[in-house]
C-alpha cells in the first residue's frame, strides 16, 4: 500500500492549480479504492498544464465536453458559483434592507401557482343577479331557506373492512343526524327510493380498494346532484399525534375556504348542506372543508378562547382529502345520467395554473 | 333591446328561463328578460324560427307556454298557452307559413292553425324525446322516444304515420334491443334520416325502401348521445354525449372521423352553421362554444352564467356580420392614419437624418463582421 500512496502525495504539488474544492467533491462523490483515485490523478495530472482548458468562454456549452468525469466537474463547479452567486445578492438585499430600516420596500410576494392562477371566467361575482338567481332556485334551496334539515346515510361498497368500516363510524361523528348502514349488497339505484321515502337528504357512500379507503360518492336527494371524489390521505383519529377527547354531539360550525367559481360553489353548497344550519357554539367544534389547488382538505377541530389575542385548537380526526371527479344532474346513474362537469384529464390538465373550483 | 337584438346572431335558452342573444362580432352577450320576473316554470326548452327571414324566435317554456320573440323590437311580444306541467317539456316546435307545430313529453303532437282556435292533435306515443321538422317538406316531422320508434308523420294525413321504424333484430342472446331514441334529422337532398339513441348508436333510416330496419348503424362512445345535428357538407353528422364528448362520424361508413374538445359537461344543443363549417354547444357546463368543424378547434367560448337547454344559429349572419365590422374597423383605422399624417409635420432635414442612417447601418455591419471574426476565430480554437 505504502507503493500505492506515494504517487499520491507526489501528485498533490503537481495538481495546485487545480481548485482544491474539485479534488474533494471528487473524493466525496466517488467513494472508490485509493488504486482507483491514484488513477484518477495520473488521469488528471496533465490538466493544469492547460489552464486554457479550465478558463473556457462563457458561451461554451459544457454539453460539448466529452469526456463525462471532466463535464461532471464542469457542471458542478457553475453550479456551485451560481449558488454562490444567489447567497451574495441574497446577503446584500439583506443588507440593503437592514440599513434603510423602516423605509425598505415591501418584500416581493413569493410566486406559487395560486397566485398565478389563469383567470376564470366563471367566478362568481357576489352582486350577480342571474347567478344568485340560479343558486336560489336549484337543489339545496329547500336547506338553504331552511325547509328541510339534513338527514344523511353512510354506507360503504361491498364487504367493507377494517379502516373504511371506522372511517364511516367516525364520518358520522362528524356529521350531525347521520347514520351507517351496512351495504348488503345492494344496487344503490334502489337504494336511492328507500332513503327518499325515509326524508334523507344525503347518501353518502365511501369506497375501498385494498382496504383502504379510495373514493367518495355524495348524492344529494332527493333531485341530485350526485358528486363523485377521489379520496386520499385518509388519517383517522387513531393515527394522529396530539389529538383531543372524542367530539361531542354538538352541531359543528362549517368553515367552507377558496370555493370561487361557479363549480366551486355548487360543490361548497353541497358539503354545507350536509350540516345542520344554526351550529351549536357550545360545543367549539368546527369542521373545515379548504380547497386548494382543486384539493379540497378536511380537518375537524376543536378551539378555545384562551385570552383576547390568542386561541388554541385541537385536531379531533378524521383527516382526510378529496377531489372532485365528476358531478352529475340527478340522483346516482353513472350509465345514463347527465354531467354537469367530468374531470377530463388530458384535456383539462394541460396548465398547472388551471383550477377549477 | 332592439339595436342589442339585431346584433345577435346566436340564441340559446337557458334553463333558468332567460333567453340569451350573443353577438360573436362584438364579443357580447344579451338576456332578453326580465331579471326581476324570471322563474324556472319559464325554462325554455325548445327554440325555433318564427318565420322563413328569421325576424322571429319561437321559445318553448316548461310550463307550456310559447313566446313569440321579436328580433327586431328586441322583446316578447306574443305568447300563448300550447299545454301544461302534466303533459311535460316541449321536445319540438316547428313553424309552416300557416300553422305551429308543438310537441311534448307525454306524445301529444298539436298543430295550431293561425287565426283559428281548432287545432289537431296527433298521439305519436309516449316518451317522446324530439320531433323535428323536414325542412325541406315542412309539413312532414319525424318523431321518437323512449321506447318509442321513430315515427315520419304528413300532418296533412294525420291518421297514420308515413315511416315507422322497427327495432333492430334481436342481440346474440336472442334479447330484445331497447329503443331510445334522442334527435333525430332529415339528412338533405335525399329521404334518410339519422337519428342517435341513448344507447350510443347512430343510425340511418331510409324510407324509400321497404327495408324498415336502419341501413346503417355506427356507434360513438359509451355515454347516451344526447342531441345531433348536420353540418353542411354532406355524408357527416355531429353527435354529442352526456360527457360531454363531441364527435363528427362519416355516414358513408358509419366511423368517427374526429372529436371536438374542450367541453366539460353534457351536450344538451348542437347546431352546425347552414353554409359556414361552425358548430354551436351548449350544455351544462354553461358555456356556449363554437368549433370550426375543418380543424376542430375552438372559435368562440362564451360563459352564460346559466345551465343552457337549446342554442340557435341564425343562417346567414355569423360570418356576414364580422366581416361588415372588420371593413368598418379597417375604415376607421386608415382614417386615424389619414389623420395622423395630416397632424405630422414635414421634417425638411430629410438628407441629413439619411446620413444619419446609412451611418448606422454601416455600423451594424461591422459588428456583424466582427460577430464573424469570433465565430472564426472560436472555430480555429476548436
Amino acid at each position: 500500500m505504502d507503493f500505492v500512496e506515494v504517487p499520491v502525495s507526489e501528485d498533490v504539488p503537481v495538481s495546485e492549480d487545480v481548485p482544491a474544492k474539485k479534488s474533494k467533491v471528487k473524493k466525496e462523490k466517488k467513494k472508490k479504492l485509493k488504486r482507483e483515485i491514484k488513477e484518477e490523478k495520473e488521469e488528471q495530472g496533465p490538466e493544469p498544464e492547460q489552464p486554457s482548458g479550465t478558463l473556457l468562454p462563457p458561451s461554451y456549452s459544457l454539453s460539448e465536453i466529452k469526456n463525462k468525469q471532466r463535464r461532471h466537474l464542469m457542471f458542478m463547479k457553475l453550479k456551485q458559483e451560481k449558488r454562490k452567486l444567489k447567497l451574495d445578492l441574497r446577503k446584500k438585499r439583506r443588507k440593503e434592507r437592514e440599513a434603510l430600516g423602516d423605509k425598505a420596500p415591501p418584500k416581493e410576494v413569493p410566486k406559487t401557482i395560486e397566485n398565478q392562477r389563469v383567470y376564470d371566467e366563471t367566478t362568481v361575482d357576489p352582486e350577480d343577479e342571474e347567478v344568485a338567481y340560479d343558486e336560489g332556485t336549484d337543489e339545496f334551496s329547500a336547506y338553504f331557506n331552511k325547509l328541510t334539515n339534513p338527514k344523511v346515510l353512510i354506507t360503504t361498497s361491498d364487504r367493507p373492512r377494517g379502516r373504511t368500516v371506522r372511517f364511516c363510524e367516525q364520518l358520522a361523528s362528524v356529521v350531525p343526524n347521520a347514520h351507517v348502514y351496512y351495504r348488503r349488497g345492494l344496487a344503490l339505484k334502489r337504494i336511492i327510493p328507500q332513503c327518499v321515502s325515509r326524508d334523507f337528504t344525503y347518501l353518502m357512500v365511501i369506497n375501498e380498494d385494498r382496504k383502504v379507503p379510495n373514493g367518495m360518492v355524495l348524492c344529494h336527494l332527493p333531485d341530485g346532484p350526485t358528486a363523485h371524489f377521489k379520496v386520499s390521505s385518509v388519517r383517522l383519529r387513531k393515527e394522529m399525534k396530539r389529538r383531543g377527547k372524542e367530539p361531542t354531539e354538538h352541531h359543528p360550525e362549517v368553515i367552507l375556504n377558496n370555493f370561487t367559481t361557479r363549480l366551486g360553489h355548487s360543490i361548497g353548497r353541497m358539503f354545507a348542506a350536509l350540516f345542520p344550519q344554526d351550529p351549536q357554539f357550545t360545543g367549539r367544534q368546527a369542521a373545515t372543508f379548504h380547497n386548494q389547488r382543486d384539493f379540497i382538505f378536511f380537518r375537524f377541530h376543536r378551539y378555545i378562547f384562551k385570552n383576547e389575542k390568542k386561541v388554541g385548537i385541537q385536531e379531533l380526526g378524521p383527516r382526510f382529502t378529496m377531489k372532485l371527479r365528476s358531478l352529475q344532474k340527478g340522483t346516482f346513474d353513472s350509465k345514463y345520467g347527465e354531467y354537469e362537469w367530468v374531470h377530463k384529464r388530458h384535456e383539462m390538465d394541460s396548465s398547472r395554473r388551471k383550477f377549477h373550483l | 333591446m332592439a339595436n342589442q337584438s339585431q346584433l345577435c346572431s346566436v340564441w340559446v335558452g337557458s334553463e333558468t328561463g332567460i333567453l340569451k342573444g350573443v353577438s360573436l362580432s362584438k364579443k357580447r352577450t344579451f338576456n332578453f328578460c326580465d331579471m326581476s320576473s324570471i322563474s324556472r316554470e319559464h325554462g325554455i326548452c325548445a327554440l325555433a324560427w318564427g318565420d322563413e327571414n328569421e325576424s322571429e324566435v319561437l321559445v318553448g317554456c316548461v310550463n307550456g307556454t310559447v313566446k313569440t320573440f321579436s328580433i327586431e323590437k328586441g322583446i316578447f311580444i306574443d305568447s300563448r298557452s300550447c299545454g301544461d306541467f302534466s303533459q311535460g317539456q316541449f321536445t319540438g316546435i316547428a313553424v309552416t307559413p300557416s300553422s305551429l307545430i308543438t310537441c311534448v313529453e307525454s306524445g301529444l303532437l298539436s298543430v295550431w292553425t293561425e287565426g283559428s282556435t281548432d287545432k289537431l292533435e296527433i298521439n305519436v306515443g309516449k316518451g317522446v324525446c324530439r320531433m323535428r321538422q323536414n325542412p325541406a317538406r315542412r309539413n312532414c316531422v319525424a318523431t321518437g322516444g323512449k321506447e318509442n320508434p321513430l315515427k315520419v308523420w304528413d300532418l296533412e294525413r294525420p291518421d297514420k304515420a308515413l315511416f315507422t321504424a322497427k327495432n333492430v333484430a334481436n342481440d346474440w342472446l336472442d334479447l330484445r334491443v331497447p329503443v331510445w331514441v334522442r334527435d333525430m334529422a332529415f339528412i338533405p337532398d335525399s329521404e334518410k334520416i339519422v337519428t342517435c339513441t341513448g344507447y350510443h348508436q347512430v343510425r340511418v333510416y331510409d324510407p324509400l325502401t321497404p327495408q324498415r330496419r336502419p341501413v346503417l348503424e355506427a356507434e360513438f362512445g359509451e355515454y347516451p348521445l344526447t342531441a345531433l345535428s348536420l353540418p353542411a357538407g354532406h355524408d357527416r353528422v355531429v353527435v354529442g354525449n352526456t360527457h360531454g364528448q363531441i364527435a363528427i362520424l362519416d355516414l358513408r361508413k358509419g366511423l368517427v372521423r374526429g372529436c371536438v374538445k374542450g367541453l366539460a359537461g353534457s351536450v344538451r344543443g348542437l347546431e352546425c352553421h347552414a353554409s359556414s363549417p361552425l358548430l354551436a354547444s351548449c350544455g351544462l357546463d354553461r358555456f356556449l362554444r363554437i368549433h370550426s368543424l375543418e380543424d376542430r378547434s375552438t372559435r368562440h367560448k362564451v360563459y352564460l352564467k346559466s345551465q343552457l337547454n337549446c342554442v340557435l344559429l341564425s343562417s346567414k349572419d355569423l360570418e356576414l356580420l364580422r366581416e361588415v365590422d372588420t371593413g368598418e374597423v379597417e375604415d376607421v383605422n386608415e382614417k386615424e392614419i389619414d389623420e395622423v399624417w395630416d397632424v405630422m409635420e414635414t421634417v425638411s432635414e430629410k438628407g441629413d437624418k439619411r446620413a444619419v442612417l446609412e451611418e448606422e447601418e454601416e455600423d451594424s455591419e461591422e459588428t456583424v463582421e466582427t460577430k464573424d471574426k469570433k465565430k472564426k476565430r472560436r472555430k480555429t480554437k476548436k
